[in-house]
């Protein structure tokens, strides 16, 4: 079931007073309330059992207080959030920036909007005039159905900043929706599809709640794939104390599916370098869903990393594939868990390139990693081995606009395949368009709302298909990794999605190997070629 | 819709205060000293407090919007404004942002209904109102300086000069006079017509804006057809400011429309939207540099949490980690 | 009394904003000139102004530029009051007499509140005054 693109999109909202419009809780729209026994696990305030579409919400008695004394905190503790609530002068530049909008059509999620929730009630609580003036001033009271509405839109949020890149006044919608849903949490309004992966990886070390035993078991599955496709035993070492590095990967890479690859690709890396490096059962999570939660919680689950690099007495971290958990590395893990004294500036042993960049928080991102081990050449490349795709790069939201790692990926990209074509400018580096699914909505009951939102990122990719014939998205993002194959299988079809180490794991020559006839999902690699040889 | 005819009736309701009091009662020296004294120190006081209550609450995290490429490697050419790294970067940053404006540059229009492939459509001509308005209203504030000043600025005076240039009529109409009218135009309109921007419009957004254009017609109605004697306007202007408040004698009610609305943008401008002229200062998506983790960036308030440690978490899994034959801290105590 | 942070930028950016919204009352005690008023030199000459002075405080300009049009358009040089009282139409034969002195009169107004007719850019001053 194909869709047209491109389907009927009504940016033009009819005319009604949005303040007294109701959040309507369509099915496939939301993500589900949080169970109660992780909530209870994490020490959640006001632990309820509770789901969105329900008439009552039991909330607590005082939630009101709770709400507006929550919101003084944050005011007194955020200047951005303050600031954010002040300055807006709603010139509209932000209206048809954001995917949500743009594949739904409804006016609240227009950026502006979705902080004029908020600032309504800010104004009639924290500002004269609107404690003077109330409607006339934009103020608005606080009840049950604008909680409510909050919790719709602030869920229908993927927190991927591209509006802040329009606003001439930098106003962030993410740190607004980090707001909201600090203020939701405090009532117990939390949702499954985040709460319950953050308190896996409190318990477990990682989001999907892998054991350790299952941990090494799947890390040795990867290392029989390796030696299946190239004839190479390689030695992955788990828990290695003394090692120089230690690795932390977001945990889709080593339990689904197209991340596998990826992971793959990491280790036929490593191994063909020589790394002295190790993996961590304890810190097998480099993702961190405490980031879409709450400050508290994102500093719960981060503190691992540090704890473990000291335990393992490493000199420094390598960071794997990961949107959101590379915002929480490079802007706020030094800042909450540091300082990294323990550890060194980071070297690569290979070059003996000092990665200056990382020298506080002593964490590298693989792609800066791998570019520089390219960069010296010191990895043999056989592009041909990814002739059978044409690639497109598609940058997330976490890397792109917080982080700025524009180049490195595609650096490599372009040195480890033939066929790289970039999507239509406005969609791509800071303009990226977020594929949908990232703040933790990946979820499956709020299936719809991903997949619109995820339309402009499709468009883009369609586009590029019908122009160069793209049929894979490479991405640098655990969660694009699971949501794009089906966001594009949706709306464009015949387009997969890999990450940009499984590309370089394919063109890796590595030393001793056997004829690759297999690229790592186990297909033939070259299929043209492989059919003239039949026909011969 | 309401919300314009709220705005509406509220700045004709701020008109007719001024024609009731000097018109009617007769209070001059109320409306020619109370008022742009009160008006003044509401102003100031205002501004200060609202930027205090900003730097009150400290930014806790550095969080630039990077626009570009980061440095990292020595090899990859880094964005230096875009993704500043440095002090020097920063300043760019913002100068281009204060001066030019440089996010609604990069504004684009998602277009609903597309023949051609692409989705976006680049859209400069907001920028170029939003710039133009902003540089008229600066040039307007000042031309005024020449009733402030004695002896005039030459700059003052050359400037007016540049304004003038087009030499029509006498007194001369001005560029400012009829860009701004034009660009005030174009944002009202721009709000009534452009439904998103509709959408979110409040009461206020269209009250800054008729203000403002109620503002801008007196004055030009005071250059061009109600006129009053600038030398005796001028002994009130620089009286004020000299603390030996003078009443002008020879100005008219629209003289007095026109300083009342603008002592009440000046009162209004703490307490409104209008305070985004220092806000973008200190936006923090803006003004750091994205270079957190080449230096520990410190939050004041960073408190301790409850984290799980490794010897908990040893704890529950050991048994398991040594079946699996994985490294333990503690081997257990007794089995 | 909270905290503040970023002290030092802060002040700075405060310090810039009063400076410069405060610059009238500084600038004009620097310069000493703010209680100055321009003292217009009129030599009583003729008989009574065209119009009266209030009027012509406001409005010198517009009826310059009605003679003006009347003289070069129409070829008319009699300007008749609405009182009846006619009147020559020449800025030297008339206003002149009067207002002798350009310098004192004119240019001391005019550069008083920052006015600059763009006449005198072609024409040249009426020999008739006295400078």
């Amino acid at each position: 079931m194909k869709k047209e693109i491109p389907p009927q999109m009504n940016l033009s909202p009819k005319d009604e007073n949005w303040m007294e419009k109701k959040a309507e809780f369509k099915k496939g729209t939301y993500c589900y309330g949080a169970p109660l026994k992780h909530q209870n696990y994490l020490g959640l305030p006001n632990p309820r059992e509770w789901q969105p579409h329900s008439e009552d919400w039991n909330l607590p008695e005082n939630w009101k207080d709770i709400i507006l004394q929550g919101m003084k905190d944050l005011l007194e503790k955020y200047r951005s959030f303050k600031l954010f609530m002040d300055i807006c002068v709603r010139c509209g530049a932000c209206t048809d920036k954001c995917h949500f909008f743009v594949g739904t059509g409804d006016p609240k999620n227009m950026p502006v909007l979705r902080a004029e929730l908020l600032r309504s009630v800010y104004r009639r609580y924290f500002t004269l005039p609107g404690k003077i003036f109330k409607k006339f001033a934009g103020a608005r009271e606080l009840t049950e159905e604008v909680l409510k509405e909050w919790f719709y839109y602030f869920y229908q949020c993927t927190e991927c900043r591209r509006c802040s890149l329009y606003c001439p006044y930098g106003i962030d919608t993410c740190e607004i929706t980090m707001m909201g849903r600090e203020l939701l949490n405090l009532v117990g309004c939390n949702i499954q599809w985040i709460v319950e992966p953050a308190s896996n990886s409190f318990r477990t070390g990682n989001h999907l709640g892998v054991p350790p035993s299952a941990f090494k078991e799947t890390l040795d599955f990867a290392r029989d794939e390796i030696e299946e496709l190239t004839g190479i035993k390689i030695d992955i070492p788990i828990n290695r104390k003394g090692a120089e590095i230690l690795f932390v990967a977001p945990s889709a890479d080593y339990f689904a599916s197209p991340h596998w690859y990826t992971l793959l690709g990491y280790l036929m890396v490593f191994h063909e370098i020589g790394l002295d490096y190790t993996w961590s059962t304890f810190a097998s999570e480099g993702g961190n869903f405490g980031l879409f939660h709450s400050y508290e919680l994102m500093k719960r689950l981060n503190a691992k990393i540090y704890e473990e690099a000291k335990r393992l007495k490493v000199k420094w971290i390598l960071g794997g594939e990961c949107g959101h958990m590379w915002r929480v590395i490079h802007q706020y893990m030094d800042t909450i868990n540091g300082p990294a004294d323990f550890l060194e500036e980071p070297v690569s042993p290979i070059t003996g390139t000092r990665f200056l960049n990382a020298k506080s928080t002593k964490m590298v991102h693989i792609a800066e990693f791998t570019a520089d081990l390219i960069y010296h050449g010191k990895l043999v490349l056989d592009k041909k081995r990814n002739d059978k795709w044409v690639i497109t790069f598609h940058d997330s939201c976490n890397t792109a606009r917080s982080m700025g790692i524009l180049e490195e990926p595609r650096f490599i990209l372009r040195n480890v395949c033939n066929n790289f074509y970039e999507m239509p400018e406005n969609t791509i580096r800071e303009k990226t368009f977020c594929c949908g699914s990232g703040a933790g909505l990946g979820a499956d009951e709020n299936l719809e709302a991903r997949l619109k939102g995820g339309f402009p990122r499709a468009y883009a990719v369609n586009y590029v298909k019908q122009k160069f014939g793209v049929n894979m998205v490479a991405c640098m993002c655990a969660i694009d990794k699971a949501s794009l194959p089906v966001l594009l299988d949706y709306w464009v079809g015949g387009v997969e999605v890999c990450g940009v180490h499984e590309l370089v794991g394919n063109a890796l020559v590595m030393k001793g190997e056997k004829e690759r006839v297999k690229n790592l999902r186990g297909e033939p690699i070259l299929e043209a070629e492989k059919n003239e040889e039949d026909l011969r | 819709m309401i919300r314009l005819i709220y705005a509406f009736v509220l700045t004709l309701f701020l008109i007719l205060i001024p024609l009731f009091g000097v018109g009617i009662l007769g209070l001059t020296r109320f409306f020619s000293i109370v008022i742009p004294y009160s008006a003044f120190l509401i102003f100031l006081a205002g501004s200060i407090l609202r930027v205090l209550s900003w730097v009150s609450s400290p930014q806790p995290f550095k969080i630039p919007l990077t626009a570009g490429q980061q440095r990292s490697l020595q090899w990859i050419k880094s964005s230096y404004i875009e993704s500043p790294y440095n002090k020097i970067g920063i300043f760019m940053r913002m100068l281009l942002e204060i001066l030019f404006f440089r996010s609604l540059l990069k504004n684009e229009k998602t277009n609903p209904h597309v023949s051609k492939w692409l989705l976006f459509t680049s859209n400069k001509r907001f920028w170029l109102m939003s710039i133009l308005f902003h540089y008229s209203l600066l040039i307007i504030v000042f031309r005024h300086l020449k009733l402030f000043f004695e002896p005039i600025p030459s700059i003052v005076n050359l400037l007016s000069r540049i304004d003038a240039l087009f030499e029509i009529s006498i007194p001369t109409i001005l560029l400012t006079e009829i860009i701004v009218l034009v660009c005030i135009a174009y944002l009202l309109l721009r709000r009534i017509v452009v439904s998103q921007v509709r959408y979110i419009s409040l009461t206020s957004d269209y009250f800054v804006l008729f203000l403002l254009l109620s503002v801008v017609l007196t004055g030009i109605l005071l250059r061009h057809l109600f006129r009053v004697d600038i030398m005796d306007v001028k002994r009130f202007a620089l009286g004020l400011f000299l603390f030996n408040p003078y009443i002008p004698h020879f100005v008219g009610s629209c003289f007095y429309v026109h300083l009342f609305l603008v002592s009440f943008l000046f009162a209004y401008f703490p307490f409104s939207k209008l305070v985004h002229a220092g806000g973008v200062f200190l936006s923090p998506t803006r003004n750091l540099e994205n270079n957190s983790r080449t230096i520990r960036y410190l939050n004041p308030w960073n408190y301790p949490v409850k984290t799980r440690t490794y010897d908990e978490w040893e704890d529950e899994f050991r048994e398991m980690m040594k079946e699996a034959n994985i490294p333990v801290e503690k081997e257990d105590r007794k089995i | 009394m909270k905290k503040i942070y970023d002290k030092g930028k802060t002040l700075t950016g405060l310090i810039i904003f009063v400076v410069l919204v405060s610059s009238p009352t500084w600038y004009n005690l620097v310069f000493g000139k703010g209680n100055y008023v321009p003292d217009l030199k009129v030599e009583k000459n003729g008989k009574e102004c065209v119009k009266r002075t209030s009027y012509m405080k406001k409005n010198h300009m517009e009826l310059l530029k009605v003679w003006r049009d009347e003289v070069v358009r129409t070829g008319n040089r009699t300007y008749v009051r609405e009182d009846g009282e006619k009147f020559e139409i020449s800025l030297s034969g008339t206003c002149l007499k009067c207002h002798t002195n350009k310098q004192e009169f004119c240019d001391r107004c005019h550069r008083y509140v920052g006015v600059t007719p763009y006449c005198f850019g072609c024409h040249n001053i009426p020999r008739e005054t006295r400078k």
